[in-house]
């Protein structure tokens, strides 16, 4: 207890100016440590869709379709076979009008079984201009994300 | 300011620069082992600084967050880090296999099928078991596959381009990094895979 205290007593002791530059300091290196730690490159989860067919020039945010979400719930057939969804990020060409008419999303995000469509921000949820991309697969880390061709 | 919160500011900020400073080392290190792979504990983001997220979205507290949702799950070493034909085997998950009638379940198919490779490398299984009860047969045959012993010729560059079994592994199933998971065969006795099938051909066959 002494010996701390004495520790304490030479710390501080020695002029306000010196302990707010110490205090400042051990501010300054605390943030940047943090911010060190925060600023490593970030990542989504792998088979994260980004469906950026029609949002950026709607100027919607673009869609992000977890995978890893919707497979603790459906196997893949239920989607890939009865719902018809290609096996390509943004090959179906869904727009809101699908969705309405209960294709492919809107089969089950229609307020009976998961979250109606007024909910647009939570679908809507990427950066502006995050191109359509399957995320963190092997395709992408080959070749950059291209635009899908539209017919 | 009391002599206790200077300390108490001392202590925590001198804490966090040991902690995140070692963190911070350990990513700058040129030479670090393995360096273009991402370890585990940085493979789960949060939604807010995942890359893709708007963090200014009002979707960014809302949805759920991977972290939470995988930490009961069986884990792997590739992908989202889930080992998910486990956790399913186990229950640990539930999936419906059809998303209007709970009640109906998979018929799965037991049919391994063994595909001959080059080299030394084990000869890939693939197991309809698994895929069938996660997927109809339509889904891959005929168009991705035909169903036909030997009629599927198959890389790995063309899988690494999201064709074939990249159209999936890869991109949603676990990928190719996980090479064992698919090349599983046991290894041929001395003298290598030639040998063996030589040794096979030449046995008697009753």
């Amino acid at each position: 207890m002494n010996i701390r205290q004495n520790w304490i007593k030479r710390t501080i002791a020695s002029g306000s100016k010196v302990r707010i530059k110490r205090r400042f300091i051990a501010y300054c290196l605390g943030l940047m440590s943090v911010a060190g730690v925060f600023c490593t490159t970030a990542q989504a989860e792998y088979g994260d869709i980004v469906l950026n067919n029609y949002s950026d020039q709607a100027q919607i945010r673009p869609v992000i379709f977890p995978h890893w979400f919707h497979r603790i719930r459906y196997r893949c057939k239920t989607c890939h076979g009865d719902l018809g969804f290609k096996i390509k990020a943004g090959g179906s060409e869904i727009n809101m009008l699908k969705i309405i008419n209960g294709e492919y999303c809107g089969a089950c995000h229609n307020g009976k079984i998961a979250w109606a469509m007024e909910n647009c921000d939570l679908c809507h949820s990427a950066k502006p201009g995050t191109p359509t991309q399957a995320h963190k697969s092997s395709k992408q880390s080959l070749i950059s994300p291209q635009p899908v061709e539209k017919k | 300011m009391k002599t206790t919160d200077h300390i108490r500011v001392l202590a925590v900020s001198a804490l966090i620069c040991v902690a995140s400073g070692s963190a911070v080392f350990a990513a700058e290190n040129p030479n670090r082992f393995n360096r273009l792979f991402t370890p585990p504990e940085k493979a789960v983001q949060s939604i807010k600084d995942d890359g893709i997220h708007d963090p200014q979205g009002p979707a960014v507290g809302v949805l759920q967050e991977p972290k939470q949702a995988f930490a009961p799950l069986e884990k792997s070493i590739s992908g989202n880090y889930v080992d998910w034909t486990a956790s399913l085997r186990k229950q640990q998950i539930s999936p419906l296999f059809d998303y209007q009638d709970p009640a109906k379940k998979p018929q799965p198919m037991d049919l391994n099928i063994v595909m001959e490779v080059k080299g030394s490398t084990p000869d890939v299984v693939f197991p309809h078991n698994i895929h069938t009860e996660l997927l109809d047969c339509s889904v891959c045959h005929p168009q991705v596959f035909v169903p036909q012993k030997g009629g599927n010729q198959i890389s790995m560059a063309e899988i690494m381009l999201g064709q074939k079994c990249g159209i999936c592994h890869g991109s949603v199933a676990f990928p190719v990094s996980d090479c064992k998971a698919c090349h599983s065969s046991k290894p041929p006795a001395a003298g290598g895979k030639k040998a063996a099938k030589k040794a096979a051909d030449k046995a008697p066959k009753k």
